[in-house]
């Protein structure tokens, strides 16, 4: 059989396969599966031999397939998702630092929540996003939600539709216009920031669903920054976090938290030990340690176990990569 | 319609996804109609919030926005070779209003700021608070002024000098590995998100 043969072949097995199991997932007679902990324990054994087999081999010369890596990496992403065990997660300073600026703040204060990404970025910045909006919901906080980025509004209605089904939430009968409002995103980057220092109504006349500003009593009184308690930025990059800090938080005194992309938090950090912002959530990690804090687990939280295997995979790799390396030049100076 | 949406969406991860096997006609395909997209819905997104209803419905409520129209328009005399060289002042408008706002946000945020947080530690109350704490504080200190010597070129790296400037490079590796462990966690992030989708949403095995 010709290569191209096997190929085809292998796609119409997957796409048979996958029909099956949508069909099963759809007409109930599949709900998925997970493995017992005793299964899992037993996975990650299998993954860690089959890591030391790969090292052994390396050492005695014969070289993997970058594709091995491949199928590693997607291995010991997946396999997580469907084990019953959990991981300890210490919380870390800018973390806590968070919870305690939005804890303090008393019911009916506003909050000020942009969000300053799009779908690719969602895996990470989603599951902050909505666990943020869950907790200030739940502690009566009035949320004011915009975006500098033309999907950000769009993602802060699919966080609010998790938020607004919590049955503490649904409890309270929250009312669109009073409790919290969506103004949609405006464009023109930082110099959005920068008109909101003096005037919001400039910025958004109108809600994202087409409200005039004058009409939704939670602006009612909002004129610009001075009349927001705290705020909280989403960012996946620029305009973001940065922005917000050089003009809201420096030149109107703006009280402000993060939550940013783990490419980005590294260039955030600074801010955070300079005290320009009031806590940091840095990539997944920050999502998870977060859910944690409020007691809100979500996806961060189930996502973390995948990461923490992908990150071990590639360190092995990294190391029998080396390992590699070293042993070649060994044998070129033989 | 959710049916063909998630299968369109599966049809198309698994596309890219592909590419890791090898080049193949599958990928080809879902790269163009994701490139092809993105770029029909930038355009479609800044007509509509640029466009329509800035200038638009707001040309009667400031008519300060002709002028932005007039420069917009100068901007596209590049497409006639003759007159070409005047889009040359719209950009030199933007440079110039651009470095005047950064100037400003960048000298008080990233400068003026990171370095009275470098500096101030060392003089602070905070600094005997901890044995952590000071030798944290020194460690920025030193890190930051080692760094910036391995960048002074004017002299060369020899003696008390060199030494320092050795240990800058070694600050700055480190930096470059933490920053190189978080973008591998962002990366590895999108492509869980990725595998979730497929796991839960395409095909329900996850309970």
């Amino acid at each position: 059989m010709s290569t191209r043969m096997k190929e085809l072949l292998t796609v119409a097995v997957i796409a048979v396969v996958s029909v099956i199991l949508y069909l099963g997932k759809v007409q109930g007679w599949m709900t998925g599966f997970s493995f017992s902990p005793t299964v899992s324990y037993i996975v990650i054994a299998i993954i860690t031999l089959a890591l030391l087999y790969i090292l052994y081999r390396t050492i005695q010369g014969k070289l993997v397939d970058r594709r091995t890596v491949f199928v590693f990496v997607a291995v010991g992403v997946s396999l997580p998702f469907f084990m019953s065990i959990s991981q300890k997660m210490p919380i870390s300073p800018e973390v806590q630092q968070l919870y305690e600026a939005v804890a303090e703040l008393p019911p009916g204060s506003k909050v000020l929540v942009s969000f300053d990404y799009d779908p690719p970025s969602a895996p990470e910045l989603q599951p902050m996003a909505q666990a943020f909006l869950q907790y200030a919901m739940r502690h009566d906080l009035k949320l004011i939600i915009m975006g500098l980025w033309p999907q950000g509004p769009q993602q802060a209605n699919m966080a609010l539709e998790v938020a607004l089904a919590d049955p503490e939430i649904v409890a309270k009968n929250l009312e669109y216009g009073v409790d919290y409002v969506n103004m949609g995103f405006q464009v023109g980057n930082e110099f959005v920031i920068q008109r909101m220092g003096s005037d919001f109504k400039s910025m958004f006349p109108t809600d994202y669903s087409g409200h005039p500003y004058e009409e939704l009593p939670l602006l009612k009184n909002i004129r610009n920054f001075s009349n927001i308690d705290f705020s909280f930025n989403l960012s996946a990059g620029y305009p973001g976090t940065q922005e917000w800090v050089q003009v809201a938080v420096d030149r109107y005194g703006l009280k402000m938290g993060a939550g940013n992309t783990a490419v980005q938090a590294p260039m955030i950090y600074p801010f955070l030990n300079a005290g320009q912002l009031n806590g940091l959530l840095g990539g997944m990690n920050g999502a998870a340690e977060f859910e944690r804090t409020v007691g809100l687990l979500g996806k961060g939280t189930r996502f973390m176990l995948s990461q923490s295997f992908a990150h071990v995979i590639v360190i092995a790799f990294i190391l029998i990569g080396n390992v590699a390396f070293f042993l070649g030049d060994r044998k070129k100076n033989q | 319609m959710d049916h063909f949406a998630v299968w369109i969406a599966a049809f198309l991860t698994m596309g890219i996804v592909s590419f890791l096997y090898k080049d193949n006609p599958w990928y080809k395909l879902s790269e163009a109609i994701f490139v092809g997209i993105s770029a029909g819905y930038w355009f479609i997104a800044l007509f509509w919030d640029s466009i329509y209803s800035k200038f638009w419905l707001g040309k009667e409520a400031d008519p300060f926005l002709w002028v932005g129209v007039f420069l917009g328009v100068l901007m596209l005399l590049r497409l006639i070779p003759k007159i070409g060289w005047i889009s040359r002042w719209p950009l030199a408008f933007i440079v110039g209003c651009t470095s005047g706002l950064y100037l400003i946000n960048f000298l008080a945020s990233n400068l003026m700021r990171q370095v009275q947080a470098t500096i101030q530690p060392l003089f602070g109350p905070d600094f005997g608070a901890s044995l952590y704490a000071a030798v944290g504080s020194i460690v920025i200190v030193v890190g930051t002024f080692s760094g910036l010597v391995y960048f002074f070129f004017s002299k060369e790296h020899k003696g008390a000098f060199g030494a320092t400037a050795k240990l800058g490079i070694w600050f700055i590796m480190i930096t470059f590995g933490a920053s190189f462990g978080y973008t591998v966690m962002s990366r590895m992030s999108l492509l869980i998100g990725r595998i979730d989708f497929l796991l839960t949403d395409w095909l329900g095995l996850i309970r």
